[in-house]
């Protein structure tokens, strides 16, 4: 049971950065971007990509089983899954907005994640693979629960971020305007708010949390190219679940879909469980359509 | 005129270009006046000063403020321009607070004087100092224009354009807002506004302009225009049938 909740909380953690990022976009541009899972799989390879050029750099720090070339690669990632997610924007979403309905910008996203996941098994092919090979002693935290050490690294980080990106919501200029922007990009506009700035560091944030799940992601599980496809069903369930455009909901429904499914092992047969944040989705837009906590879109009605 | 602040020239626009909703309007305001544009429903007055502010496109004619042309100025560099607009709806950021509202507006400024203006709008607005860490959202119709008000003078704009302030307000709080209105006007901001409570802006404003149509129909000072007989004849003797009351609230 600890074991469950303890695999539940991390998965969570991993849909979490990434459903932060969807709900940015998603309250802000105001489409559901089937393509942001895909930046986490490009995030993940990008980071390997790094991690192949700069081995030479150090070996594995302490008892985890990374080093200096894969802390330099994920900020590595970060930048380019930036630079992705900006192109995509520049070539795709923007020529799109505000000239065509949601549903075509939900089209052209899905066209997006195809060709970048076919892109990701162009490079580097569809075989599963690890950022390291070095063998990793799972510790024992308490009775009955042993985890790895990268794995407790993964959830200190994870909450170090949401943290982080909360009080950069709440503190500073740029993130008012995010704020603000979800709720009346017209409105931010006539208060001589840039909207096309605030947009592009949307991507840029949104992005760069999407690089650092996938590598988290690699790190505690494995990389593979459909790592994307795999996490948009439980990224699109915590974001709803959450209210769009909230930052903390989105949080708490990454931690409840990645619970559920951690608990769902015990009553369904494990083959189910790729269906759970389906469910839920479900269950959460029967009852609440707004999320459970509103948030900014859902304020708006 | 030497001593117009707006000029408003033969502006021809609309939400799409090949549906104009004003065919050729000018205007004039000048320093320290207080302007009013009433008119029929679909008249065209919102999108005149959504026009002005940059949200809807203007395919012809010209905007001047103090002689600089902002025709074509990107709605968020107005406030560097001198331009305030206050939306008649959706005029606050309900998901943030009071005191978030207020930051937002003065985002553009340094840091220190936004920190100043700010202080100085809660003196002049104390009802939003005692609610200042609250959602936006639990305040009245009144109390949102106040603070639309309160935050779109942080950047003391030369013009402040109002659509429709007491649109959906109690008489009540029409008053107060109209009150607050006033005490701008003698402090010297020069306003624009927009309104379908005729009565109250004639009697609060220095000049009227009535729109019908996209089209200019008369105007003139407001103590003149209360007592003209065309006025009657554009709200209730015109082709249209105007379902709003010019009495409204």
């Amino acid at each position: 049971m600890l074991q469950a909740l303890a695999d539940g909380i991390l998965s969570g953690a991993i849909i979490a950065l990434g459903a932060i990022g969807l709900t940015l976009t998603m309250g802000i541009l105001r489409f559901a971007n089937f393509a942001h899972a895909e930046l986490i799989t490009w995030g993940a390879y990008m980071a390997l990509a790094a991690v192949s050029l700069l081995g030479p750099l150090g070996g594995p720090i302490g008892p985890f089983s990374f080093g200096l070339p894969l802390i330099l690669g994920t900020i590595a990632a970060m930048g380019l899954t930036s630079l992705l997610a900006l192109t995509i924007d520049g070539l795709v979403f923007r020529q799109l907005r505000g000239t065509s309905n949601h549903l075509t910008l939900v089209f052209a996203s899905f066209g997006v994640s195809l060709l970048v996941r076919m892109l990701i098994l162009l490079i580097f092919g569809g075989a599963a693979t690890y950022y390291s090979n070095t063998l990793q002693i799972a510790i024992p935290v308490a009775p009955g629960l042993r985890l790895m050490p990268d794995q407790l690294f993964a959830l200190g980080l994870a909450a170090v971020l949401v943290v982080a990106l909360y009080i950069f919501l709440q503190r500073t200029r740029l993130g008012l305007s995010m704020r603000a922007l979800a709720e009346n990009p017209d409105l931010t506009r006539v208060n001589g708010v840039s909207t096309a700035r605030v947009i592009r560091w949307t991507w840029i944030i949104g992005a760069s949390l999407a690089a650092i799940a996938g590598v988290l992601y690699g790190l505690t599980v494995q990389l593979r190219p459909e790592v994307g496809f795999h996490l948009i069903l439980p990224l699109f369930a915590a974001a709803i679940l959450g209210g769009v455009g909230n930052i903390p909901g989105a949080v708490i429904g990454g931690m409840i879909v990645g619970l559920a499914e951690a608990f769902a092992v015990f009553i369904l047969p494990p083959g189910y469980k790729m269906a759970v944040p389906f469910l839920i989705l479900l269950a959460v837009l029967y009852v609440r359509p707004t999320g459970l906590f509103a948030g900014t879109a859902g304020a708006a009605k | 005129m030497s001593n117009a602040l707006l000029t408003v020239s033969g502006v021809v626009a609309g939400y799409r270009r090949d549906l104009p909703i004003l065919h050729g309007i000018s205007l004039e305001v000048h320093r320290g006046e207080l302007v009013t544009i009433v008119g029929p429903n679909g008249a065209g007055k919102s999108t005149l000063i959504k026009a002005i502010a940059g949200l809807v496109p203007i395919s012809e004619g010209r905007v001047e403020l103090g002689g600089t042309d902002i025709t074509s100025l990107a709605t968020h560099k107005m406030g560097a321009a001198s331009v305030a607009y206050v939306p008649q709806t959706d005029n606050v950021f309900t998901t943030l607070t009071i005191d978030e509202n207020l930051r937002l507006g003065a985002a553009a400024l340094p840091r220190s004087l936004a920190k100043d203006r700010i202080a100085q709008a809660y003196e002049r607005f104390p009802a939003l100092r005692d609610h200042r860490d609250r959602k936006a959202r639990v305040l009245s119709g009144g109390q949102r224009q106040l603070l639309a008000f309160a935050r779109s003078l942080l950047t003391e704009p030369a013009l402040l354009m109002l659509d429709e302030p007491s649109a959906g307000l109690s008489p009540a709080a029409v008053s107060e807002v109209f009150g607050h209105l006033t005490d701008l006007s003698d402090d010297g901001i020069t306003i624009l506004m927009v309104e379908q409570n005729v009565k109250a802006a004639l009697a609060i404003s220095d000049r009227t302009y009535v729109f019908a149509e996209g089209e200019n129909r008369i105007d003139g000072p407001s103590g003149v225009l209360a007592d003209d007989p065309d006025m009657k004849a554009i709200y209730f003797g015109g082709t249209k049938r105007s379902t709003h009351a010019a009495s409204a609230g």
